[in-house]
């Protein structure tokens, strides 16, 4: 993947930067961002040099502390922005008893309500719209399951061994042909896209980006590690029975079978998923550290409220009411 | 880092007690899960090989994906729920 087309003042001076030798000082500010789409792709380029970098910077980029520095002051925008959103959507927890944890966890993210893609795609979606979905979730989905790898280490004995449980079944079970990314890759090429990494980050909203962006840096905090386990037990919970509409969608529409098989995988995947995310490793990890019971909220407030910001997003550019 | 007696033995008790993990878990309002590889046989006599380390079995009655559990249970009102 090449780097990205900049889009606004801070992306085009980051971009020009990073392709000059590491070292070179930059002495960008990330206040100089034009607008909230120059701040998302600006940070998305920053995190992806963590994950799989770009064939026109210069790897050792990663670890500049003048990238790093403009890296903090967008990640300062992002967690004001998404603590003032928490902060009207707190949970009304009735006690605050670990052994209630689950159950509130569970009980949180179902009161959640929010516009449904899933539903559209099953019911009324175009063709055009489901392509353009697609390319959309490409951003994520080719990258699944890494966000929350960077916390592996970060977790003590009980909840550890619980999230590599989950994450070797998102990695396909030691099989690359199951890997979930690997599953979707097979999807877009199936249905006529483009299959490499990154091939659509042009593209990709805002509103995709942004939520790529949160996952990246609550999975890179390790202060906010308790935060990417509560985003990925919403995720998980929020998955079998949308992946099932999605899956019914498809077929409905005549996309081939190997796009279908992603979303038919997730139904049945995301079913023990959530009880594993939840159970195993949110539940335990506030047992061990009481203090992060509020941070695995976050957490999943940053999940529900980002995939709501994007399906309200494309809905929107569909002229479809949400 | 957990603290140590005078005396330098490690102190055991300071570590939390870690406990294996349960092969079949019933889960509240939710599907029992299983670890492992094992055949299930349904109430018709359909034999279910596991794919996964860890199945969700349905226990709701209600999955569309039967003997697998996949999520309906949440569709339900809460008695309903196993």
């Amino acid at each position: 993947m090449r780097l990205p087309k900049a889009r606004g003042t801070l992306s085009e001076q980051l971009f020009t930067a990073l392709r000059e030798e590491p070292g070179t000082p930059v002495t960008i500010d990330a206040a100089v961002a034009d607008d909230a789409e120059d701040r998302a792709i600006a940070l998305w380029a920053s995190y992806e040099l963590h994950y799989r970098g770009f064939e026109d910077v210069d790897d050792r980029w990663e670890w500049s502390p003048d990238l790093l520095r403009v890296r903090a002051g967008l990640e300062e925008v992002l967690e004001a922005d998404l603590r003032e959103r928490y902060a009207a959507h707190r949970p009304d927890r009735t006690s605050d008893r670990v052994e209630d944890l689950a159950k509130d966890l569970f009980d949180y993210v179902a009161a959640h309500d929010g516009p449904s893609m899933a539903r559209h795609v099953q019911t009324d979606a175009t063709e055009a719209q489901v392509m353009e979905l697609l390319r959309q979730k490409s951003v994520y989905h080719l990258k699944e399951a890494d966000p929350s790898a960077w916390v592996v280490p970060r977790l003590p004995t009980g909840p550890k061994a619980a999230l590599m449980e989950l994450q070797f079944d998102e990695y396909g079970d030691g099989n690359p042909a199951r890997l979930h990314q690997h599953l979707f890759e097979r999807g877009l090429e199936a249905a006529g896209l483009r299959s490499e990494y990154g091939a659509y980050v042009d593209e990709a909203a805002t509103t995709v980006l942004e939520a790529n962006n949160v996952q990246s840096f609550l999975g890179l905090h390790r202060r906010l590690r308790a935060a990417s386990l509560g985003h990925l037990a919403a995720f998980e919970a929020t998955s079998s029975i949308p992946s099932r509409r999605m899956a019914q969608g498809l077929e409905r529409l005549g996309f081939p079978d190997e796009i279908v098989e992603y979303y038919r995988e997730h139904v049945e995947a995301d079913a023990v998923h959530e009880q594993l995310a939840v159970r195993d490793i949110c539940v335990p990890l506030v047992e061990l550290e009481p203090h992060l019971a509020d941070d695995v909220f976050l957490g999943a407030f940053a999940c529900l409220d980002t995939e709501d910001r994007q399906a309200r997003d494309l809905l929107a550019r569909w002229g479809v009411a949400a | 880092m957990s603290a140590q007696p005078a005396d330098g033995t490690p102190d055991v008790a300071a570590r939390p007690v870690v406990e294996e993990r349960p092969t079949i878990v019933m889960c509240p309002e939710g599907p029992m899960l299983l670890r492992g590889d094992a055949v299930i046989e349904d109430a018709e006599g359909n034999r279910h090989r596991t794919t996964r380390p860890v199945s969700a079995v349905c226990r709701c009655n209600k999955s569309a994906t039967k003997p697998w559990c996949d999520g309906t249970h949440k569709l339900l009102p809460k008695k309903l729920r196993p």
